[in-house]
């Protein structure tokens, strides 16, 4: 009983510090700047389902703000519509339209200023120009949003989720569209990206700098305008990732450059131009990813060190790897290649002769694109079988010498 | 007209030649089909049999039928009729007879297997194929009055463009790497069937990887309605130049 007590009087005690203030046209408070002002550390405002211009609403105070009936929110494309200057901040469930367009400062929809533990949660972010900026954050999370740009121009549209200088962030849900870069990162460290759907935006739909021990899972990113990119990173780990019909010369299912330590596993690769290019990535480990009907499934520079590809599954690529030098100092592995033409006679399910991923056609076209129209006609064809008896333009060490018979998983 | 139609297709037919093509189609087609794991490969096996075995088939056969056909035809000629009736009609006959072989060999197993816009583009393009050889092959027995010399000829024109004629291209293509070969190349394909053929069968089949740059220019003029226009209207003066040329030297051909 007196344990009963004892809890009942916590939770009536810190149900009484925390008290709970209302804003809307029939409240007290008619705006929510007043409701801001009158609050406490720890206290909610609530705010009623209507139509606010608030201008730039800076919250300075440890509170939950929360809207009832999505709230519509109008930064009259002047200003940045909420500012986060205090830890411990949750923004849930508005309706935020029209920030400023700045190309001085990143104006956003709700930008976080060098805070701890902030939430933001099922927003709906429409025609703003960044869309969630975390600027120098620590724990924050950002959380089943919803933002949607309609931007044409590079130059005149921010990037969705936008998280520069920051750790131990999570990024879990949110969908993406019409962006320059869906999410971007730079110098965010020990993060998580889950689940989120980013697609149509202009440039990327990832965007990584300098960000290191970060980690993506199950994350859609489709049809962007140069697809995913990860650069200049150490021990990025992507998850069971789909990367989809990202189409364009420069358009990349993921783009990796400089990267070292990174490990992939189960990620969907479809219809992507060229579903990975790789350069200057050291120490890669890829293994039982899909790369299906992909005009390039891999290109992998000459610049990469010890990328390790085994029990991939390669399906219906038009190249399965392409190549701009000679030397090869990566190794595959256990691969299912569904062009291996060899046999099993010992049938342990591997097959006896090694594969060569990289035909003579990929390397002309890779040297004189032009040469796409002749792909599939008779003297190609009769080209890449002679340079599969007798190689002489392709690497001589770029082979799978243990290829799968069947699909590797 | 339309009797001798008849009685161009009702020979075909009895000569079994056209029947045993068909088999043979249909054979290969239902094998690639369900042979491979994947559709893919089935796909790209009766791509190289549209674009290889239908040009071959069409231009011999049609070659050697008119050879053979030639007393026929000098009997048509001492009947009071047309000339010009008497050629569009053989030609009628052979080309509806091959288009519909093909369709049967190899357009079913593709509705089967296949019903989607690659499959309709493979069927129509190969019917085409079919027509424009036999067209090519009246050009060729019009101009020789010689067996061997016709036979040979039909042979080498199937050999210069399946072969050949890319062989040429990708020559060209190396000579003149530094400059920016896109759109000479459309205009190139327009020269050979087979390529054009190709491209537009190309643009369905490996579409991410004609997203590239290049491809783009390509699948930007191909892709659009006015470069499938275009493309058809190419293809249809293949047909249509070698079957009027042909017609007037006949008109004027000392039997």
């Amino acid at each position: 009983m007196r344990y009963f007590f004892f809890i009942f009087f916590c939770i009536f005690y810190t149900d009484a510090s925390a008290e709970n203030i209302y804003a809307g046209a029939k409240r007290i408070h008619k705006n929510i700047r007043s409701a801001i002002k009158a609050a406490a550390n720890g206290d909610t405002v609530f705010v009623d389902a209507g139509f606010y211009k608030e201008k730039n609403l800076s919250v300075d105070k440890s509170i939950v703000l929360k809207g009832i009936g999505y709230p519509v929110l109008d930064g009259e494309r002047r200003y940045e519509i909420i500012s986060v200057k205090a830890n411990d901040v949750v923004v849930d469930g508005f309706r935020l339209i029209h920030s400023g367009i700045s190309s001085l400062e990143d104006l956003s929809g709700i930008k976080v200023y060098d805070s701890q533990n902030v939430v933001i949660r099922n927003n709906i972010l429409e025609d703003t120009f960044f869309g969630i900026y975390i600027q120098n954050g620590l724990n924050c999370t950002i959380e089943n949003n919803t933002l949607k740009a309609i931007s044409i121009e590079e130059q005149q549209s921010g990037n969705g989720i936008h998280c520069w200088k920051g750790d131990s962030l999570r990024v879990i849900g949110n969908k993406i569209s019409g962006h320059r870069d869906g999410i971007y990162f730079e110098f965010v460290k020990n993060s998580v990206i889950w689940r989120n759907i980013s697609k149509n935006n202009l440039r990327y739909g990832l965007h990584f700098m300098f960000s290191n021990d970060d980690m993506y899972v199950n994350n859609v990113f489709r049809n962007n305008g140069s697809g995913v990119s990860v650069m200049y990173s150490n021990r990025i780990k992507m998850f069971s990732n789909y990367f989809e019909e990202n189409w364009g010369d420069a358009a990349h299912g993921i783009l990796l450059k400089e990267i070292s330590d990174g490990y992939m596993e189960g990620n969907y690769f479809t219809k992507n131009t060229s579903a990975i290019y790789m350069e200057g990535a050291n120490r890669i480990h890829m293994k039982r990813n899909v790369f299906e009907n992909n005009g390039w499934a891999l290109k992998i520079q000459a610049s990469c060190m010890d990328v390790v590809l085994e029990y991939n599954n390669f399906i219906g690529n038009t190249f399965d790897v392409g190549t701009n030098g000679s030397l090869v100092l990566n190794r595959f592995t256990n691969n299912y290649w569904d062009k291996y033409e060899g046999y099993d006679l010992n049938k342990d399910k591997i097959g006896d002769i090694p594969y060569r991923p990289v035909s003579m056609y990929s390397m002309i076209v890779e040297k004189y694109p032009p040469a796409m129209i002749l792909f599939r006609s008779f003297i190609t064809t009769l080209l890449d079988k002679t340079e599969k008896i007798l190689p002489s333009l392709t690497p001589e060490n770029l082979k799978d010498s243990a290829p799968m018979m069947n699909k590797a998983f | 007209m339309n009797k001798i139609i008849k009685y161009v297709i009702t020979d075909i037919l009895r000569n079994k030649i056209v029947v045993i093509y068909t088999v043979f189609l249909l054979a290969a087609s239902f094998s690639v089909f369900s042979l491979e794991d994947n559709s893919s490969k089935g796909r790209l096996s009766l791509l190289n049999i549209i674009l290889i075995v239908v040009p071959l088939v069409s231009i011999i056969f049609s070659t050697i039928y008119m050879y053979n056909s030639v007393e026929f035809i000098e009997l048509l000629v001492s009947q009071p009729l047309k000339r010009r009736s008497i050629w569009l009609s053989l030609f009628a006959g052979l080309a509806s007879s091959l288009s519909i072989a093909f369709f049967i060999g190899a357009g079913i197993p593709v509705l089967i297997y296949q019903a989607n816009m690659i499959g309709f583009t493979m069927i129509l393009t190969g019917i085409i194929l079919s027509v424009i050889f036999a067209a090519i092959a009246f050009l060729a027995t019009v101009k020789m009055r010689d067996k061997a010399k016709g036979i040979g000829a039909a042979i080498m024109l199937w050999l210069y463009f399946s072969l050949l004629f890319d062989g040429l291209v990708l020559f060209l293509l190396f000579q003149f790497a530094d400059y920016p070969m896109e759109k000479p190349m459309i205009g190139l394909s327009a020269l050979n069937p087979i390529d054009l053929s190709r491209i537009l069968i190309l643009l369905q089949l490996d579409v991410s990887a004609m997203m590239g740059y290049t491809g783009a220019v390509f699948k930007d003029f191909f892709g659009t309605s006015t470069g499938l226009v275009f493309s058809f209207f190419v293809l249809l003066s293949w047909i249509v130049i070698p079957v009027w040329y042909s017609t007037r030297k006949f008109n004027t051909k000392d039997l």
